[in-house]
């Protein structure tokens, strides 16, 4: 028997249920690792050297060193945790926002200001990529 | 006998916080977004409670994956505000309410909703943002805080009738606490908006203004709407607004509507802000 997962159809949306938590435990144990200062130093100095201490799977590395957040989201990275990665590379919520929508900071802003993504808008969203 | 006297919504967008200590609330940004705090400022003044029951979600800060605490009460005597990845929010440090929350604690276990116990833990901005919306930025915090963590990070969080029951389960601790206390309670979270994936920045002023409005007088039906709904029409974060039910649930049945406030943007983030007083 498996379990029902009635979200699974929402557009431009990953739900981190409890399979997505299980795949993704060592990434966002490394990205917790982000919290402590001397970590994040390590990190920054060689990240390929760091991502490799860690128990995590090949493309959930390269996911990382390419900061493909959409990709890390697929591999079970949740985003409070993807949210340690880059506030280390001194970037905003709202920067990775609209990296992961494929538009530019400029126009995510400029979209929030107007009033948001309107749900109708939401209801056709796509990966960046499949546009 | 302590006194429960009011419930407060707010949404605790980090943003918020860092505007306030960067100075920049005078901004054209922000400047609308602390002007619909001010009447709340005034009215928690007059009205500064001993204790507020504070109600927020943890982001990744206090636990990580190792832990998921569905519900999580603090007994401590203090939490200190957490470095999230960029130093502490230079606020004070929350001061716990050690004989309330233990009260409380025993009485909603035997009520049957199974409580993790936290004798120490830092506090992040789920916690703090809220503290200084309503309270501007003071030396230490003018009343005792009972921090209250919900998880809304891992899928699924407690469904919402869960929430609005358990509200009132921690209203009837209140209730039989024997020391005269003044009692708020807040949730916090919310409103509409998505962190993740290609549709981030969502926003959907139909349904938020709905549910403030039914906050006030049908509760109940809030409580029925399933976790897909909140995703659907609120977005992926959106479904953060479980925990108001946890604040409604506490008060009365009828209540009376003090202040409402709705604004976009903040960040991300659609912000909402309603003060609830019990109408008897």
């Amino acid at each position: 028997m498996s379990l029902e997962k009635p979200y699974l159809g929402i557009p431009g949306t990953t739900v981190f249920d409890a399979d997505l938590a299980r795949n993704g435990y060592h990434l966002n144990s490394f990205c917790m690792s982000l919290m402590k200062a001397d970590n994040r130093t390590r990190f920054k100095a060689n990240e390929r050297a760091y991502l490799d201490d860690w128990p995590m799977s090949e493309e959930q590395r390269q996911g990382v060193l390419a900061r493909d957040y959409n990709r890390l989201i697929e591999l079970g990275g949740n985003i409070y945790f993807l949210a340690k990665i880059f506030a280390t590379d001194g970037k905003s919520f709202q920067y990775a926002a609209a990296l992961m929508t494929g538009m530019s900071q400029e126009a995510y802003a400029q979209m929030m200001l107007s009033g948001g993504r309107s749900p109708q808008e939401g209801a056709a969203c796509m990966a960046p990529e499949t546009k | 006998m302590a006194k429960l006297t009011a419930g407060i919504a707010c949404s605790h967008v980090p943003a918020i916080g860092a505007a306030m200590e960067l100075g920049k609330t005078d901004e054209p940004y922000w400047l609308p977004l602390f002007k619909g705090f001010e009447p709340s400022r005034r009215w928690l003044a007059q009205n500064t409670p001993d204790v507020v029951f504070l109600i927020y979600n943890d982001h990744a800060t206090a636990f990580s994956l190792d832990m998921i605490p569905t519900f999580a009460i603090g007994c401590a005597e203090e939490y200190k505000p957490a470095d999230e990845g960029w130093g502490p929010r230079p606020v004070p440090v929350v001061k716990g309410h050690p004989e309330l929350a233990s009260h409380i604690t025993q009485a909603v276990i035997q009520s049957d909703f199974d409580l993790t116990i936290v004798n120490r833990m830092d506090v992040d901005h789920g916690l703090t943002v809220p503290l200084s919306l309503m309270f501007g930025q003071p030396q230490a915090w003018p009343c005792k805080v009972i921090p209250f963590a919900v998880n809304v990070v891992q899928y699924p969080p407690p469904s919402g009738n869960r929430c609005y029951q358990l509200g009132r389960a921690i209203r009837r601790a209140i209730d039989s606490f024997d020391a005269n206390l003044k009692v708020q309670i807040w949730g916090t979270g919310g409103m509409s908006h998505q962190l993740q994936g290609p549709r981030a920045g969502l926003i959907n002023k139909e349904f938020d203004n709905q549910f403030l409005d039914k906050l006030v007088n049908d509760p109940e039906s809030l409580a029925r709407i399933p976790h897909v709904q909140y995703i659907r029409e609120a977005g992926s974060e959106g479904i953060e607004l479980v925990m108001w039910l946890i604040m409604r649930g506490a008060l009365d049945a009828q209540v009376r509507e003090v202040h409402r406030f709705y604004h976009v943007p903040a960040s991300n983030t659609a912000v909402g802000h309603m003060i609830l007083e019990n109408a008897r």
